[in-house]
């Protein structure tokens, strides 16, 4: 059963097995440096599908039925879904998922979901409410454009700041512990945090005062340093936000980020250089793809044997942002290891 | 002390990389005064073809609409619009690609509440605040007898 250590975070003493993930993506992210690490790179952002939205369920559908094949189990198999995207009322979850006839969970955490899906996926597990348990998350590079920005063909600038959408899904099945799986050690679910950014196009910003608070309450409750663990990997704060996030790390919370134990799926997804992307990638996909293809790899091979994901969230609508409200950020925190290591 | 919101302010701008302004500026004078020079060009030649004045102020736009409408539905405009910035978007090419982005975007909802309804969400903006500043311009010409 679940115990809280410090103040905000979960262990998971029962080490809930991430048996399995599954990523797919979209021709942008499969041009991408992690061409070779995903599951499937559909050629057609449509997926053959008739709308972007219809696009974006299939990612989710395909990302758990590859999960759920890769563990040798079915639908009928799994206790609980938990899920969630960007669209009004997650509908990529709700209509690409349907079909399946697992008990449902939507859940809402803007691109932090995949964490809060993970996290709590691991939490049902550890309870033993689940024998089963899959989180999974999507984002359509396509159908966010039409509903948080312009139409795909107006042609207008974007700034240096502004992130890219992936076009991805990522999909994990969690299960009772087995030897020589990954586990999932703990989680700490977030608080919102606000520190008056208005931008929009500058999500990076927006996002990394609530991922440097995260990380923060994660290591305090769980008395470790950074070096503790292999890698810090946040979600999506891009190179903006990477930047304001080690810097107010040091400042606000005393504590030094080496280069060398932190990534960014925003910035790990894309190569800046020759990909048009500005500050990176971002979406709910984006570090759900990354984790369940490049990061789940390496803890399964054992390259990398601790690493805390850190999902990052902007929690606005179109609405807010019409109306100039600053827009309120989260950040998750799973805490993955890779088998064998004794103390998590 | 935690930062407060107005010193993030200053460290999120010192963080954010702003626009290459002198790149939009040089662009946006290209590509706008390309498209001006078409325009003239355009003037030019249907005078040449024997079209009347009033033809001609209604050809020479209705021929860079198409045209506009044309590059946006083939999906170039917006990789022009892209590098050309205001070059594309101050002449009447971007009121076109404002009409017809959305008109194509918005077809999967409907051809009523979808294309009908989304074509003006754009450019509505500029047809009400033009057709305002038109009747403003209209009652000062009228009361000072500019006419």
């Amino acid at each position: 059963m679940a115990e809280r250590l410090g103040r905000y975070t979960l262990r998971f003493p029962s080490r809930p097995a991430v048996l399995a993930g599954a990523a797919v993506v979209g021709t942008a992210e499969g041009e991408g440096p992690l061409r070779a690490e995903f599951d499937q790179i559909f050629p057609d952002d449509t997926l053959g599908e008739s709308t972007f939205e219809k696009a974006e369920s299939a990612l989710q559908r395909e990302a758990v039925a590859l999960a759920l094949k890769k563990v040798g189990k079915t639908p009928a198999d799994a206790d609980f879904i938990f899920a969630g995207d960007l669209l009004n009322q997650c509908t990529g979850s709700s209509f690409g998922l349907r079909d399946f006839g697992i008990p449902f969970v939507g859940v809402y955490g803007a691109c932090s979901t995949m964490a809060l899906a993970l996290g709590l996926a691991g939490l049902f597990v550890d309870a033993k409410a689940a024998g089963l348990a899959l989180a999974v998350t999507s984002s359509h590079f396509c159908s966010a454009e039409r509903q948080f920005r312009q139409p795909l063909e107006y042609g207008g600038q974007r700034p240096p700041t502004a992130q890219r959408t992936a076009t991805a899904a990522g999909a994990s099945v969690l299960g009772a512990h087995e030897p020589g799986k990954p586990y999932l050690a703990a989680a700490t679910f977030g608080r919102i945090v606000d520190l008056g950014v208005q931008d929009a196009n500058n999500m990076g910003a927006a996002m990394a005062p609530a991922a440097a608070r995260t990380v923060a309450d994660f290591l305090r409750d769980t008395a470790m340093s950074p070096d503790d663990l292999d890698w810090i990997v946040t979600g999506d704060l891009g190179a903006v936000g990477t930047e304001l996030f080690r810097t107010l790390l040091l400042k606000d919370h005393g504590v030094k980020l080496a280069e060398a134990r932190h990534a960014d799926c925003g910035l790990l997804l894309y190569d800046r250089e020759k990909q048009d992307v500005h500050a990176g990638g971002s979406g709910c996909g984006c570090s759900a793809s990354v984790f369940n293809s490049y990061i789940l790899r390496r803890l399964q091979c054992g390259s990398l044997r601790r690493v805390l994901l850190v999902a990052t969230g902007a929690l606005l609508s179109q609405t807010s942002t019409l109306q100039g409200e600053s827009i309120p950020c989260i950040a998750h925190a799973a805490l993955v290891c890779a088998p064998g290591k004794g103390k998590e | 002390m935690p930062t407060g919101k107005q010193e993030y302010d200053r460290m999120a701008k010192k963080a954010s990389p702003p626009s290459k302004k002198g790149k939009d500026l040089f662009f946006a004078f290209l590509f706008g005064g390309l498209i001006c020079t078409l325009g003239q060009a355009l003037n030019v030649l249907y005078a040449h073809l024997g079209l009347s004045e009033t033809e001609v102020k209604a050809a020479t736009p209705v021929t860079l609409i198409v045209v506009t409408a044309a590059l946006t539905g083939v999906g170039v405009f917006d990789k022009i619009a892209k590098i050309a910035g205001a070059g594309t978007f101050v002449p009447i090419t971007g009121f076109a690609n404002a009409i017809v982005s959305p008109a194509m975007e918005f077809r999967a909802e409907g051809r009523v509440l979808g294309t009908g309804a989304k074509l003006f969400s754009i450019a509505g903006p500029v047809i009400v605040y033009g057709v305002c500043a038109a009747v403003v311009y209209g009652l000062i010409a009228y009361i000072f007898r500019l006419y």
